[in-house]
């Protein structure tokens, strides 16, 4: 039986696009991008579940019609901070673990943020940049207004990165997005703080927000992107819908972070891509802490020769939570490394899926590429599901992969609890153990501390 | 009548596992400042005493009592304690067989141990001993013992060869100082070099006021402490207690006259090994 198609109505409708058109100071060319977005999005229903990225992931209590664009948040309202960017500026990293002491991690002290930019509930709150970077030629802050003022380094790449017609969820983010923030660094400039950029939602609260991250040749920054607030699972929860687009220029290297870290109750749907080319380097890791179902799609395209990528993924579920990463290493070019680990821990009930693919091209020969998923279950009723899969044309490639799934072993519990250590800190330590491997290839002492203990503290005792 | 000094009295010490009963009645009193070995064939239940006496879930006591009696007549009854409060209250076994922790650096690891044993209130969360008097301790202890510095920083016992999982569960003694320590055959997996040491550190570290009951089926270990009592299991009962002398026979002759002496004791083995094997198949 075949079904037609019934598209999905929501707030997100022709009238709220006329509003956010007739308000936004976006240049005429990202305004006619949106519209045709709208008439993507008015064709289209919700992913079907014989899509095979969505195959994994329960829409059915998902309702479009709850969700619209909110209003400005009053005045006094102070901006979301984030569990990073608490960790780089508050956290004094002294003694936290024995390596670190020993390599003279006694002396990371707080640090800085470069330019910091945050929005609640679509709306912008705040939006600093490091004046000597500003007057290097660095261009961060709220899109409309760079879209229109920089127009030649940022158009060609704005909604070109990602497939902004792929899905509703594609198509929607694309016509609505709020609160975007571009971050350019110009050939040569090299950042050494990081920049950091908060999305935040009330309790109900939406977030459509966009992240356009462009290196020029030989650029170099850190950029921190997390997400914060919404409502607990059982109440109005939120909704986020999001899109990040990454362009690694020759020779450039980005240390990108993603968090999400929405409460229970937010669903979560985000695209991500980047393109790398000739010789840049890219560091990606993605944190996943929150929200009640998430559907992310990262991808990482290799395009230009020599080009290396890390993608790094720690997530911890618990509850009902229920997350899907589809992954992509597509090695267009030769000579190019992709390596991605993501590790997971699941407690409760909860679900996290991980599908993962390596593409090589015919022209990328040499290429070598890697993938590998473990997961730790710390309860009888959390279920992991890992697919690996390969997809290559070029015939001089070394291309692996693996996954494991492993619980927490009772006896290595009575062995720490032996020498004194409570049930709730063994298993903590356990888990933390799990991790090592992954937190080992993040650079930022600051965010590998912030994730470990932001894990740590959920953490109940494992029987 | 209270003795001079703190005591772990155990008294007819019944264990089973899986419903399997492997002690059956165990009597041990071991004073601080006291060495005892413990002896006795393979399976014959040595392990066992030492995982009930730390609190191992899966062996369950069905009778009996292990308690801290202290020298004023004070008494705590360590099977109502969880296996963290029986370290904190100053008991430690040294494992047959460590557990591996991967990417948990035996340097933090130790370092909540040490700070929970000698703060017994601690409550999670609360303060680790600092960083700094930490790893001058732990340096200092690890040049007495000839361990590389380096060690420190691998992850608990993962990868360890026998020998490196020995020495660090002799380091974890040196460093959590504990009233009682059951030594579970620390010496196998050692080269002769490193028993020798391994003896005269425990010594060492032992000094006056360490009671410990050291179980071993060699003799290298017993060198530098010469046990006040050898104690013979079989068949999950100490069915013989002697002097130092008792182990140097057991070395030289094995278990034969212990077992015809106690054909009782020497049957009980006999079943438990077939229950073992039925249980396998
Ligand atoms: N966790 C367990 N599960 C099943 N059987 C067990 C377990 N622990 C001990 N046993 C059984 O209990 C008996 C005594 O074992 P135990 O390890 O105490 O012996 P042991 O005296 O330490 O021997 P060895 O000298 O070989 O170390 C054996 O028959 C053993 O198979
Ligand atoms: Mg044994």
């Amino acid at each position: 039986m075949s079904t037609a198609t019934v598209a999905a109505r929501s707030a997100f409708d022709a009238a709220a696009l006329d509003t956010i058109l007739s308000g936004t100071a976006g240049p005429a060319w990202a305004s006619d991008l949106r519209r045709t977005a709208l008439e993507r999005l008015t064709a289209l229903g919700l992913p079907d579940r014989r899509d095979e990225n969505w195959m994994r992931t329960d829409l059915r209590l998902f309702k479009p019609q709850a969700w619209g664009p909110r209003p400005a948040p009053a005045p006094a309202t102070p901006p979301p901070e984030g569990l990073l960017a608490s960790a780089i500026l508050s956290r004094d990293l002294a003694a936290e673990s024995y390596a670190d002491f020993e390599a003279g991690g006694a002396a990371v002290g707080p640090g800085r943020l470069a330019g910091r930019f945050a929005s609640l509930d679509g709306h912008v709150v705040r939006c600093e940049l490091d004046a000597a970077l500003a007057a290097r030629g660095v261009v961060f802050g709220a899109a409309d207004e760079l879209l229109a003022a920089h127009g030649a380094a940022l158009r060609p790449h704005w909604f070109q990165v990602i497939d902004p017609s792929c899905d509703w969820f594609a198509a929607m983010h694309a016509a609505f997005h709020a609160a975007s923030a571009v971050l350019y660094v110009p050939p040569g400039v090299r950042i050494a703080d990081p920049l950091h950029v908060v999305a935040g939602i009330s309790d109900g609260g939406v977030d459509t927000s966009h992240v356009l991250v462009v290196l020029g040749e030989g650029a170099e920054a850190t950029v921190l992107t997390e997400t914060a607030g919404g409502g607990s699972a059982g109440g109005p929860g939120g909704f986020h819908c999001g899109g990040t687009e990454i362009v690694v220029g020759k020779g450039a290297m980005l240390r990108m972070v993603n968090l999400q870290n929405w409460n229970t109750g937010v669903w979560h749907f985000a695209r991500q891509k980047a393109v790398v080319h000739a010789s840049g380097r890219l560091q990606w890791t993605l944190g996943a802490l929150g929200s009640r179902l998430s559907q992310v799609a990262q991808d990482v395209a290799l395009v230009g020769r020599g080009g290396s990528a890390q993608v790094n993924g720690v997530m911890f579920t618990e509850g009902r939570q229920h997350l899907v990463y589809n992954t992509l290493q597509h090695h267009e070019a030769a000579d190019c490394r992709s390596d991605l680990l993501y590790k997971g821990a699941l407690q409760g009930r909860s679900r996290l899926v991980w599908r993962g693919m390596i593409k090589v091209d015919k022209a990328a020969q040499k290429t070598d590429g890697y993938q590998r998923n473990d997961n730790l279950m710390l309860s009888n009723d959390a279920r992991a599901d890992s697919i690996p899969g390969l997809e290559i044309e070029a015939d001089d490639v070394r291309c692996t992969h693996g996954a494991t799934s492993g619980r927490v072993d009772a006896e290595q519990i009575f062995y720490a609890r032996a020498r004194g250590l409570s049930a709730d800190e063994a298993a903590r330590l356990v888990v933390a153990g799990f991790f090592q491997q992954v937190f080992d290839r993040i650079t930022i002492p600051q965010v590998r501390e912030a994730l470990a203990r932001a894990i740590g503290g959920r953490i109940h005792r494992i029987a | 009548m209270p003795s001079a000094t703190e005591q772990l009295v155990i008294k007819g010490l019944h264990v089973s596992v899986e419903g399997q009963e492997i002690l059956k009645g165990v009597d041990l009193t071991i004073g601080r400042g006291e060495v005892h070995a413990l002896m006795g064939p393979n399976g014959s239940g040595k392990s066992t005493l030492g995982y009930a006496i730390m609190g191992h879930p899966s062996y369950e006591v069905t009778a009996g009592s292990v308690e801290l009696v202290g020298a004023d007549g004070s008494r705590r009854d360590l099977l109502a304690m969880e296996p963290d409060e029986r370290a904190r209250a100053g008991v430690f076994l040294a494992f047959q067989r460590p557990m591996s922790i991967p990417g948990v650096r035996l340097a933090d690891f130790l370092r909540h141990a040490v700070t929970n044993v000698r703060n017994p209130d601690r409550k999670e969360g609360q303060e680790l001993m600092p960083m700094r008097d930490f790893r001058n301790e732990l340096k200092a202890k690890m040049s007495e013992l000839s361990m590389d510095t380096e060690f420190a920083r691998r992850y608990v016992n993962d990868g360890f060869s026998g020998g490196e999982m020995k020495r660090a569960e002799i380091l974890q003694l040196a460093m959590l100082r504990p009233k009682f320590a059951v030594l579970d055959e620390t010496d196998s997996g050692l080269d002769a070099d490193a028993v020798r040491l391994a003896s005269e550190s425990i010594a060492r570290i032992g000094g006056a006021d360490m009671g410990i009951l050291i179980i071993t089926h060699h003799e290298q270990l017993l060198e530098h402490n010469i046990p006040l009592k050898t104690h013979v299991m079989l068949g999950g009962r100490i069915v013989e207690s002697g002097g130092p002398e008792l182990a140097q026979e057991l070395h030289k002759r094995g278990y034969e006259r212990i077992r015809s002496a106690y054909p009782e004791a020497a049957a009980a083995e006999k079943a438990l090994e077939e229950s073992s094997r039925a249980a396998a198949v």
